[in-house]
């Protein structure tokens, strides 16, 4: 991808702000700063600053093409003057000889991606429905509850649901205890890593469909309904076609939180659907001086989530500004 | 190919299961009628979410509350079985390790929400007024999609230490070389420039997570900076403001719900953080914090009523930012 700096005709380098032209008191840092920031000097250093954040990411792309035993004795800057490549670090970081097979891991990561976001969105459009457009007692304590939950961190019902999707659920009374139920096939399997993103990520999605889905046209939801239509055909015809824009952000950031995720998966994987990021923290710990190969590795993690990124940007600010940000 | 064929078809399985059962459970509703169809049809739609949230969320958090008052004599992993009143909450305020952690979260929620927001107020005000405003945003935001881990990567990498002096790979070892300083293990570095100040291998991390989290709080604010009317700003210069008492006196007043929208959201994030610390330290050489203490302690270590003690100990510190988090947003999106 080509990125042209507009640094060196748009914004001429010498235009120092004028100096010594005010005198008098010194005027506070805070208005200073906003002086400064106003003037050229200002825009250029913000320029700099945003290249700043891009080296690291940089240097870590260049250094992963780079062959090893180059890697380990110059810094990547150095490809300017003696540029050598190889694409040797992704097929050995990729393939099942190499001993790192990040190329089953990134299934793994695929497998545990897809139904994690689909699920908890299926279910909290549902919700968002039914908290919008069906009349029942009660209707608004549900959604008080809803988001009470939200304030509840993961690490606050990790281990509990832990143990009741491997051990199900029991009850002790004086001694005796009861088995009140076992989930079935799911201890070891992909489907509690499902479970689990499902349960974290219901919260928010349900709070922000509901926003959304309730804004949705009285009158057309009333159309519908005097022609007859079930509440299927309302939600499936009506109601998810006008939330696309809700659902496609809302799925967005679901998505890369499931990518990127390491704590729920390294708590609730079974230990072959490991994801990709665990993987990568184990190599740290393993091979933490193997640079050809983390920095291969961490690059192959990152391309989805860039990839989403630039070519689904307008959904990122309309999400991100919506409040659709998991802390 | 294959490998990918079989994935996409275990992921469609999964998704498909889950859809055949709650149409299953719609059509059977179908069959009844009157009221107690409409009274039927609320668990299609609802049920779900609820068992989720009750048996998923609230009885587990409950639950986590009473475990931590329980420790696990037998050692059995996850499951407690002795009653020992505060003394797990004892244990944590005594230990002077773990108030090490303490002090380390505070600093994580100065520090980190600070520069966060910081970069992003002065980014998304400068950049607005730039030419090619999207393409420095873009440079700012495009840390924020990567994961933590794949991030804790990134800068372990600028923070290496090679083996041999002669040959420094990393960055900044390159960097503080060119001024004669001899290259140091950067991470490991406990003592503080400045008394006070956190460690040097605490701020390194720190410095670790506004780089990924700098471009969120730019993205809202530049969003909520737009908003503010041009009439407003025009107004105060008529009436002879400067251009730096219109910013202060109307800019951020009218965007004043964001910046505690997004200051919130920061916080949040940086008490729940867990990948950066785990991923580049593992919480040793005193960089520790509470999210990875309570995992240490209630996993690999079996300890799970001293890990659900740190777990409410989070809770506590999280629940009024979340709530303050909500309202502000609320005031947000109605200015907005």
């Amino acid at each position: 991808m080509a990125i042209s700096l507009p640094l060196s005709d748009s914004i001429p380098l010498s235009d120092a702000p004028p100096r010594g032209t005010e005198r008098g008191p010194e005027p506070p840092l805070g208005r200073r700063i906003a002086t400064f920031l106003g003037t050229r000097s200002g825009k250029i250093g913000v320029g700099l600053l945003c290249i700043l954040w891009t080296i690291p990411t940089v240097g870590l792309f260049v250094s992963s093409f780079r062959p090893a035993n180059k890697i380990l004795t110059t810094g990547w800057w150095t490809v300017v003057r003696h540029p050598q490549f190889t694409l040797a670090n992704y097929r050995d970081v990729w393939s099942t000889t190499g001993g790192t097979s990040l190329g089953q891991y990134f299934f793994n990561t695929v497998k545990i991606t897809v139904p994690a976001t689909f699920i908890p969105i299926v279910i909290a459009a549902l919700a968002a429905y039914a908290l919008s457009w069906m009349d029942f007692k009660g209707r608004d304590w549900v959604f008080v509850g809803v988001v009470a939950l939200m304030v509840v961190p993961i690490q606050m019902a990790m281990v509990p649901l832990l143990s009741l999707i491997n051990q199900g659920a029991h009850l002790t009374i004086s001694g005796h205890t009861f088995t009140l139920f076992v989930i079935p096939g799911v201890k070891g399997s992909v489907v509690s890593v499902w479970i689990a993103h499902t349960c974290f990520a219901l919260p928010l999605a349900i709070f922000l469909l509901k926003n959304f889905v309730q804004a949705l046209p009285r009158d057309l939801i009333e159309a519908a309904r005097i022609d007859g239509a079930s509440h299927l055909v309302i939600f499936t015809r009506v109601v998810l076609p006008l939330a696309v824009p809700a659902l496609a952000s809302l799925a967005i950031f679901q998505f890369l939180w499931v990518w990127n995720d390491f704590l729920v998966a390294t708590v609730f994987g079974p230990s072959d659907l490991k994801p990709l990021t665990w993987k990568l923290n184990d190599l740290v710990g393993t091979k933490g001086t193997e640079w050809q190969r983390l920095t291969a590795g961490a690059f192959i993690s990152m391309i989805v989530p860039l990839g989403v990124f630039f070519s689904l940007q307008r959904y990122f600010v309309r999400g991100l500004t919506a409040g659709a940000v998991k802390g | 190919m294959v490998e990918l064929g079989k994935t996409f078809l275990q992921a469609a399985i999964g998704i498909g299961a889950f859809l055949a059962i709650i149409l299953l459970i719609y059509g059977l509703t179908t069959l009844l009628r009157g009221r107690a169809k409409e009274r039927a049809q609320i668990f299609p739609f609802l049920g779900f979410a609820v068992i989720f949230l009750i048996v998923g969320l609230a009885i587990p958090a409950i639950r986590t509350i009473i475990t931590s008052f329980y420790t696990n004599k037998g050692g059995t992993g996850l499951n407690v079985d002795t009653y020992i009143g505060l003394k797990n909450y004892r244990q944590i305020f005594a230990d002077p390790k773990t108030r090490m952690t303490l002090l380390n979260n505070l600093w994580w929620v100065i520090l980190g929400t600070g520069f966060s927001v910081g970069v992003g107020l002065i980014v998304a005000r400068t950049a607005d007024n730039m030419k090619n405003e999207r393409l420095w945003k873009t440079l700012i935001f495009l840390p924020t999609v990567i994961s933590m881990v794949g991030a804790g990567i990134i800068w372990r990498f600028i923070l290496t230490k090679s083996s041999d002096p002669k040959h420094e790979f990393g960055l900044l070892n390159s960097l503080t070389g060119v001024f004669g300083a001899k290259p140091r293990a950067w991470l490991l570095q406990q003592q503080n420039y400045l008394p006070g100040l956190p460690h040097v291998n605490t701020s390194l991390l720190i410095i670790v997570f506004v780089w990924i989290q700098a471009g969120f709080c730019t993205t809202v604010l530049s969003a909520a900076v737009k908003g503010v009317p041009d009439s407003l700003g025009e107004a105060g210069r008529i009436d002879g403001a400067t251009e730096f008492q219109v910013f202060r006196k109307i800019t951020i007043p009218y965007v004043m719900p964001t910046i505690i929208a997004v200051t919130t959201t920061t916080i949040i994030a940086v008490l729940k953080v867990f990948d950066i610390v785990q991923s580049m330290t593992g919480g040793n050489y005193n960089t520790n914090v509470l999210a990875n203490e309570m995992f240490d302690k209630a996993i690999p270590q079996n300890r799970p009523g001293y890990g659900s003690a740190l777990a409410v100990i989070l809770f506590v510190v999280v629940v009024p930012v979340v709530i303050l988090n909500l309202r502000s947003q609320r005031r947000a999106r109605e200015l907005g």
